[in-house]
């Protein structure tokens, strides 16, 4: 991972490009993040970022969490997240992250924690197919079979109806449209995991296609 | 909201005259042509505007050569050069889909005065 930033989730709307064709975009806050802390192999075992997103007012951290932010010299945040980026070192407690890390036209991945669903059926949670719902059928939403006759059981691991949702989620290869560092910018096209005002992660993409 | 507004404010076109269902219309519409840029109108009732925001549209329906054609515009779009309304419908309803079965004389719109 070279370069990722938190952000929240604004909205989604559309806008068009240069050919006039519509593209569904997601607003996104995306910074400023400041680093709070680094993480260097001799100190910690690894090198990493911890960055903060949001700012507090002091009275509203408890003391622990003052104490840790006092110590690094950095304004209370509400948010704390690791970065294990491989030029961590170039970075110093207090610098600035903003939008502006990335670029219109590249990939990012952006993970968060999806919208959650409650208790849902196996058809929903899990792509089932359904029964059919008419010609005296009185199976409609049922789970159908739970593997072949042969074994007598059920195997473990066989996916059955439960909580959906609610879990970290990531979205690989979205476009970003456009970054502005000033407002905080980020626009992406395609849509992002979790409701509006969710916390998210940008990061760099993984895997770009070739 | 703000920044959503911030990037919409960017593509709302307020150049547009304000137009509502009945209404006879001329939209002037980009084609690209083999690289060619030109510009075709296309006449005829609005019969629907939908959505709002960035997101709306309007539906345009013209009879020709015996044959309905309804086409739907995104209000917003860069591809529309200008509108220009022809004659103001006065009309009871905002979806005149009923336009669809008539044919004729029956189709005719009485004039907003």
């Amino acid at each position: 991972m070279k370069k990722a930033i938190l952000a929240r989730k604004v909205g989604m709307t559309q806008i068009y490009d240069e050919e006039g064709r519509v593209v569904p975009v997601t607003v996104l806050k995306a910074g400023p993040c400041k680093v709070v802390q680094k993480k260097t192999p001799k100190n910690d075992g690894y090198q990493a970022l911890q960055v903060g997103f949001e700012e507090l007012k002091p009275r509203k951290v408890n003391r622990p969490l003052q104490g840790h932010f006092q110590k690094w010299g950095a304004t209370p945040y509400r948010y704390l997240k690791e970065f294990k980026l491989e030029e961590a070192e170039q970075y110093q407690p207090g610098d600035e992250i903003t939008a502006d890390l990335f670029k219109a036209g590249e990939k990012v991945d952006i993970n968060g924690v999806s919208r959650g669903k409650g208790f849902a059926g196996s058809i929903k949670r899990h792509g089932y197919s359904t029964g059919p719902k008419t010609h005296g059928s009185h199976y409609h939403r049922g789970s159908g079979s739970m593997g072949n006759m042969d074994a007598s059981r059920v195997f473990k691991g066989r996916p059955l109806p439960g909580r959906m949702g609610g879990r970290s989620t990531t979205v690989l290869n979205l476009k970003v449209v456009e970054a502005d560092g000033e407002k905080g910018l980020l626009l992406v096209k395609g849509s992002v995991p979790g409701p509006r005002g969710s916390v998210l992660e940008v990061r760099e993409a993984a895997k770009v296609p070739q | 909201m703000d920044l959503i507004q911030e990037v919409e404010n960017r593509y709302i076109r307020e150049d547009l005259p304000s137009f509502s269902s009945g209404d006879r219309v001329r939209v002037n519409v980009k084609v690209v042509e083999g690289g060619r840029e030109r510009t075709q109108a296309f006449e005829g009732i609005v019969i629907r505007r939908r959505g709002g925001g960035m997101k709306e549209t309007f539906t345009v329906r013209r009879v020709s050569y015996g044959i309905g054609i309804e086409r739907t515009f995104p209000l917003h779009s860069p591809g529309i050069q200008s509108i220009k309304v022809i004659k103001r419908g006065a009309v009871r309803r905002s979806r005149l889909y009923f336009l669809r079965k008539l044919e004729g004389k029956k189709t005719r719109i009485k004039e907003k005065r």
